[in-house]
């Protein structure tokens, strides 16, 4: 059964992108991330112009996570202050994003510079996510488990003025790191249509050490707003946010992120994250093949809105 | 006899004043014959609902003073072309530098038909000559395809064409049928065009031309227009006209989602 998708005009088999949903909302469900950086990639697979991808992707995250949040919020694990400090960055993230966006689209090298992104920072977070995951998971065979967060160790961001007290995260900690990471996950937000869930989480954990309980409640928390800002620039500069589109992947996503949660639950950590690592390899290494390999046709045309 | 093709002519002239505002030219002829070509289709609104797969339609059409021996020996050829509206279009290039794949080149071309798809009796070369074609824009290889503002030293402009030719088909929006036009009775003729399902919406022109002994005898012009349909014609208004509200009702309709689906899945 297609489906005509009024936005990046062109018909669409309603089951490949509701099976694009439920894949992705069961994987995001089950590791704990928005799954924007596998949605924008997929639905470039599937010949949906990157413009429309990518704003259509922030629009979709911002259902996962909010159904994420709500339950973060419920359980208590959910920062509120050290949320809002992020997003303080994040909005002006944003704003910058777009900026760049909008003006590689008309130098016609958007898809270049997304799936560069795309390359680099799946590449590096998810080997990093690798190695980490599996020199624990060697710790954990060997039955001495090192907890992530040693107490009273402290790096060089702990040094830093303009301190604050996040009591949820039981944490004293300068809001300069916190800005800085939320401003550059909102670029990414608004450039690579992620919510940016895969970079922010191992960031706060290793670099801003805060407690893991409450970083993935937080991180969507700060999330569920970028991304909603990044809708709607992208809506009123780009025309690019198709609702058809988002909301085939949202119904599919929500309901296959609460089988993900379901067998999420029944996985230990280390295991999670070797997953998620994989995962994000996976998708970095597809994307990296993508620009590497000779294309099948080096010529592109681009007539009207989108192109092809 | 000799009064007949100009009294089948007459309601064609009442007709034009009307239609004449909306396109230039809509007939084109050669004084020097004296056959008339005529088409009509069943609708000037082809409707693309969500559903929309592609379509064929079918133009119907009929030669007025067509001389009974040469339309037996197959002498008159018709060519039915469905050209969609014109966008300015830019081919760039890729070209691989420090190992990855980067538009390198570009050229920009003055507007071209979004989509065509033509058919006809016979394939083109055995219709007329590639000048009187090229002159039409008749046929994938004849549309002119001008490139504006610098294009270096020119060496490069023939694989952009074609390139831009070539994408084109493969993507379906320009499309052949080199006997797609076949005659029902002596001089009545069906011409079947397909609309791709990624057709551009917008003013289309269904232009009919007919050849005699491979001379342009005459060309028949009527409007087509594609459309979006119901909600899908409302949803693009309105991120077009009301984007700002068209995006925060995004964010509301993934909040309610979202929303609904922590509600729903809840486990306690």
């Amino acid at each position: 059964m297609s489906i005509y998708l009024p936005i990046a005009e062109l018909s669409v088999n309603v089951f490949v992108i509701l099976g694009m949903g439920a894949a992705v909302g069961f994987l995001s469900g089950m590791f704990g991330v928005g799954g924007g950086f596998l949605i924008t990639p997929l639905l470039i697979f599937y010949n949906i112009p990157p413009a429309v991808a990518v704003a259509t992707g922030a629009n979709q995250v911002v259902a996962s996570s909010i159904s994420g949040a709500l339950a973060h919020f419920r359980r208590g694990t959910l920062d509120i202050k050290l949320g809002l400090v992020l997003l303080s960055g994040g909005l002006v993230g944003a704003t910058v994003g777009i900026q760049i966006f909008t003006m590689l689209r008309r130098m016609g090298q958007l898809d270049l510079i997304i799936s560069l992104l795309y390359v680099v920072f799946l590449g590096s977070v998810g080997g990093l996510m690798l190695w980490e995951s599996v020199t624990s998971l060697l710790r954990a065979a060997k039955n001495n488990p090192v907890p992530l967060r040693k107490p009273g160790q402290h790096n060089w961001v702990h040094r830093l003025p303009f301190k604050m007290r996040f009591k949820r995260s039981k944490l004293y900690l300068s809001v300069i790191p916190v800005i800085l990471l939320g401003f550059a996950i909102g670029i990414l937000t608004s450039v690579m249509g992620v919510g940016g869930g895969f970079i922010m989480v191992p960031a706060m954990i290793y670099l801003l050490r805060i407690p893991t309980n409450v970083v993935i409640g937080t991180s969507l928390f700060q999330i569920i707003f970028v991304t909603a800002f990044t809708t709607i620039v992208q809506a009123t500069i780009n025309y690019s946010v198709d609702v058809v589109l988002a909301w085939l992947l949202m119904i599919a996503g929500v309901i296959g992120a609460q089988y993900g949660v379901r067998v999420g639950q029944k996985m230990r950590g280390d295991q999670l994250r070797a997953g998620l690592a994989l995962l994000v390899l996976a998708v970095g290494i597809r994307l990296g093949f993508g620009l590497v390999l000779p294309p099948d046709e080096i010529y592109s045309v681009v007539s009207g809105s989108f192109g092809f | 006899m000799r009064a007949m093709p100009l009294l089948a002519l007459l309601p064609l002239f009442v007709v034009l004043p009307a239609s004449a505002q909306l396109v230039d030219h809509t007939v084109t002829v050669n004084d020097k014959f004296r056959e008339r070509i005529d088409i009509g289709i069943s609708t000037n609104e082809i409707a693309i609902s969500s559903d929309f797969s592609g379509a064929d339609i079918t133009v119907f059409g009929a030669i007025d003073g067509a001389d009974e021996l040469l339309l037996a020996t197959f002498a008159y050829d018709v060519v039915v072309a469905l050209e969609g509206p014109r966008q300015s279009t830019t081919v760039r290039r890729k070209e691989r530098v420090a190992g990855i794949w980067i538009n390198r080149h570009s050229i920009r071309f003055e507007p071209i038909p979004a989509s065509y798809s033509m058919s006809s009796t016979r394939p083109l070369p055995d219709i007329a000559n590639l000048m009187e074609l090229g002159s039409r824009d008749i046929g994938i290889n004849n549309i002119r395809l001008v490139p504006t503002g610098g294009v270096g030293d020119g060496s490069r402009l023939t694989d952009f064409r074609e390139a831009l030719r070539r994408i084109k088909q493969t993507s379906g929006l320009y499309q052949r049928a080199p006997t797609g036009v076949q005659f029902i009775s002596k001089a009545l003729f069906r011409a079947s065009v397909r609309l791709p399902a990624n057709i551009p919406v917008g003013a289309h022109r269904v232009r009919a031309v007919l050849y005699k002994n491979n001379e342009f005898v005459m060309e028949k012009v009527i409007p087509l227009r594609v459309v979006k349909t119901g909600l899908e014609q409302f949803i693009y208004t309105m991120a077009h006209t009301y984007s700002l509200a068209y995006g925060i009702f995004a964010v509301l309709l993934a909040t309610v989602t979202g929303w609904l689906g922590s509600v729903i899945f809840r486990k306690d």
